[in-house]
């Protein structure tokens, strides 16, 4: 029912893509993030929390179609749902049903609850296209309550030393979760532009977030309580003139690439916060299984490990190739795609 | 337990060397002695050997993990080390690893190498079970050994200096040589009593940093002793207690595996410390330093090898003389002290003071460092005159001015991943040279690029890779790098039929094309510029 084209996964009885690596005629997205949304669609397909995100992330003049967490959209005798993936503000599993057969294509997902998106929801489903970044077992995340702790407790702690903290964090997505987890009565909390303007499309879509301030310019960075501030920036802000306005400062990065000591090292910053909003390990396979599909495409990071983990549980998996690899450990510093 | 990795995590999670310092100190001033003396001992690269064969330690882990073992592999290539591997892999305990270090260490460590398998499984499983990953993580790097936290001798010095309060060379000292981790160790090391030379015990060496400025800005060059470089094993050579100990800079003990210096010795007066060098030495020049390499793997000297690579000191400075300390004394009275005594020794094959380059100025010494190869050495030492001998590597007083390496360049057709900070991305290359129309392996090299420059080298592997043999991949023959190294032999082990000392890559020659690389022919020919001698065994 859905193969594998040159422009990614296709849906011949319904004619659309999803998440299309390139112009389409019908692109149902599962996020926003760059390596899922691509330009150049003649009508993109996605959830309704998520189109504002969307919308701004196109270029302007593309037509979305919003669609419900849940409700169904039927092109040529195809059904479409969306469902909720628990990655960022809008993400969407994809249903896709025609003549009894189910598929799931996941996109990115994760299945601990945050504050800033709907939950993962499991589906039952034939055959499940699931993502893979974090495909091993080393990959097991702390629970995020105690990772806001730690958060928190550098924080104070380099209020202590009189320096500011500066976390790095993706701008779509993980920097409202960070923003959301943060305990406001600690200090001031300022955004880098880029984080500014997806936090405020996040507040628009009605996400309650505690209140930050664009961190401005230089002379206006240059407040007294920069020591005890925390500035959410993406990772490309990393190394750059950007940060000489804050002073004397502490790094943090905020992504489960941060799990990994050698990665950890290889960032340049003072501490690695284990936060991710993709699946780890153990939520890949318990997302797997609660589909109860036999079969199984594997796609972005680690696919060769868990398509033969699976095969060797008795399901029929393959490794789907990804044209944008997404979030990679060493794609981070530079943010690539999201 | 928990506050030892407690003080791994903090070292771990800065690179400012003051917050390094801070949080060793903060450890130290708070910890039992016992535990003092292990963690000075598991800091400065000290490792308890043989506890464990990895296999076995693999083996268990995967057992406890529940997953297969090519599962486990999997996740070691992603992660790069074994200790943290493991740590990662099995699910997390509680985080109660209460108890000291070194009730941890002595009662359940050290015991490893005697038990049998089951006790000694009993004993990872019971600690991997009540750990949390970080505990485990360190717990797993005692067993493995290699405890690398950028944490140098210098600091935990620095640190213990801090807290008794005592001068760090006094400290230095005291942390030289054999020593065990014992509660009177911890309070000899902490003691503010100084007359405590053991009668074994080195100095810090004083160790210079590479010169790469203008030499005129050093001044005129009758303010410094040049000397050449010699490459060969920089030692310390004691004479106390009517005993005679030599001390590697790694420190070390390896008096019986140089009778002909140990001999030296009784021809010393009591309390008469040299820090020289230890070649391959004769006819009043030095051999290869494969034929010193021969002397060092060996416990059991045959008179063939002794004959064939006898071993001189080269003596570079006076450090104890009648056993005062005398580092603090200029170095021009250090030589002359030297001088005499390596003329009453009057031992010229075996004991020679490192002779002065003939340098007026610095234009003669650059144009005598040219010839540096020829005469077998690796350059120029620096020294101030009026200097003293200081501690380990401090600027200003010494410097080392290398002879610039041979250079090569050469095409990636290998790469594997590296491992640590490196783990997962493929910086560890084999590079080729051309031989009739293929490329031969001619050299590894793990060091030279820097990060971003090691990403691009690791996206060029992934998507270039024509074939792979377990870790390693065979990439397509495309990027030219600049490889450097400071020595060539003949070498039956390798393909090449080539062997080169220290090679790391100089620059990625993005500017030429592989088949501009250079040829084995034109490589063999830099085999006739070292000293001559016989290649290696």
């Amino acid at each position: 029912m859905i193969t594998l084209t040159d422009r990614g996964l296709y849906c011949e009885a319904g004619d659309f893509f999803i998440d299309p690596w390139g112009p389409a005629g019908c692109a149902v997205i599962t996020h926003a993030h760059a390596d899922h949304a691509r330009d150049g669609s003649g009508l993109y397909v996605t959830s309704r929390e998520g189109a504002g995100v969307l919308a701004a992330r196109l270029l302007p003049g593309a037509v979305i179609d919003p669609l419900a967490y849940g409700e169904v959209r039927v092109r040529k005798g195809v059904r479409i749902s969306l469902h909720p993936a628990g990655h960022i503000l809008g993400s969407a599993q994809v249903r896709v049903e025609h003549q009894g057969e189910v598929w799931v294509v996941s996109g990115d997902y994760k299945v601990e609850a945050d504050a800033t998106c709907a939950a993962f929801e499991p589906l039952r489903c034939h055959t499940f296209v699931t993502e893979s970044t974090f495909g091993l077992p080393v990959y097991r995340w702390p629970r995020q309550q105690e990772v806001f702790g730690e958060i928190d407790a550098w924080w104070r702690g380099n209020q202590a030393k009189g320096k500011a903290s500066v976390l790095f964090a993706y701008a779509l997505g993980k920097a409202q979760r960070v923003l959301a987890g943060l305990r406001p009565d600690t200090g001031p909390v300022y955004l880098h532009g880029a984080v500014a303007r997806m936090t405020a499309l996040y507040r628009d879509a009605g996400v309650p977030l505690p209140p930050a301030a664009w961190a401005g310019t230089e002379a206006e960075a240059r407040r007294e309580d920069m020591a005890r501030a925390l500035v959410l920036a993406p990772p490309s802000a990393a190394g750059t003139p950007w940060l000489r306005r804050f002073g004397n400062l502490s790094t943090g990065f905020a992504s489960g690439w941060m799990r990994i000591r050698g990665t950890r090292r290889r960032q340049a910053v003072d501490r690695g916060f284990v936060l991710s909003d993709h699946a780890d390990w153990p939520g890949l396979l318990s997302a797997i299984r609660e589909t109860g599909a036999e079969t199984v495409w594997v796609t972005h990071g680690y696919r060769a490990p868990l398509v033969r983990w699976l095969t060797e549980q008795g399901l029929r998996a393959r490794a789907v190739d990804a044209r944008f690899e997404g979030e990679t450990a060493e794609s981070a510093p530079e943010e690539a795609a999201p | 337990m928990r506050a030892f990795a407690e003080l791994y995590a903090a070292l771990d999670a800065t690179n400012k060397t003051s917050e390094k310092v801070e949080a060793l100190a903060g450890y130290f001033r708070h910890a039992p002695p016992r535990d003092a003396a292990w963690a000075v001992y598991f800091l400065t690269g000290r490792r308890l050997k043989r506890l464990l064969e990895s296999a076995k330690l693999w083996q268990w882990a995967t057992e406890e993990s529940g997953l297969p073992a090519w599962l486990v592999g999997e996740c070691y290539d992603a992660v790069g080390d074994t200790a943290e591997t493991i740590a990662l892999l099995l699910p997390e305990g509680a985080g109660g690893a209460e108890g000291s270090l070194s009730e941890w260490v002595e009662t359940r460590l050290l015991p490893l190498r005697d038990l049998g398998d089951a006790e000694r499984r009993q004993i990872l499983l019971d600690a991997w079970r009540r750990m949390d990953h970080r505990q485990r993580f360190v717990w797993n790097k005692l067993i493995t050994g290699a405890f690398r936290v950028g944490v140098s001798q210098n600091l935990v010095t620095r640190a213990i200096a801090e807290v008794s309060g005592v001068e760090e060379n006094a400290i230095a000292h005291r942390l030289m040589g054999d020593w065990e981790p014992t509660e009177e160790f911890a309070a000899r090391l902490l003691s503010r009593d100084t007359r405590d030379a053991g009668v074994s015990r080195p100095y810090p060496f004083c160790l210079a940093h590479p010169y790469e400025g203008d030499l005129a800005e050093l001044g005129p060059p009758a303010g410094w002793l040049i000397e050449w470089k010699w490459d060969g094993i920089r030692c310390q050579l004691i004479r106390r207690g009517w005993q005679t100990f030599l001390w590697s800079r790694g420190e070390e003990l390896i008096t019986e595996r140089f009778p002909e210096i140990a001999g030296l010795g009784g021809l010393l007066g009591e309390g008469t410390v040299i820090d020289g060098e230890v070649t391959a030495w004769r006819g009043g020049a030095p051999l290869p330093f494969a034929q010193l390499q021969r002397r060092i793997g060996r416990k059991t000297l045959s008179a063939r090898i002794l004959a064939e690579a006898p071993a001189a000191l080269i003596a570079y400075d006076l450090l104890e003389c009648e056993g005062r300390d005398v580092r603090e004394r200029p170095l021009e009275w250090r030589r002359a002290r030297l001088a005499e005594l390596v003329e009453r020794v009057a031992a010229p094959e075996r004991l020679i003071l490192s002779p002065p380059a003939p340098a007026a100025s610095w234009e003669q010494a650059a144009l005598l460092r040219r010839e540096a190869r020829a005469r077998g050495v690796e350059g120029f030492m620096l020294k101030r005159l009026g200097s003293p001998y200081r501690v380990g590597r401090k600027r200003g007083d010494w410097w080392k001015w290398k002879i610039e390496p041979y250079a090569v360049d050469c095409v990636l057709i290998y790469a594997q991943r590296g491992s640590g900070r490196r783990a997962s991305l493929y910086t560890d290359y084999t590079f080729g040279v051309w031989d009739g129309g293929q490329l031969v392996p001619f050299a590894k090299a793990y060091s030279g690029l820097d990060d971003a420059e090691i990403r691009r080298v690791d996206a060029f592997v992934r998507r270039n890779t024509l074939e792979r043999f377990g870790p390693v991949r065979t990439v397509k023959p495309e990027l030219v790098f600049e490889l450097a190294f400071e020595g060539i032999q003949e070498s039956t082990r390798h393909k090449s039929g080539i062997a080169v000392r220290f090679p790391r890559i100089a620059r990625w020659r993005t500017d030429k094309k592989p088949e501009e690389a250079d040829t084995l022919e034109t490589v063999r020919a830099l085999l006739g510029h070292g000293p001559s001698g016989p290649g290696e065994p």
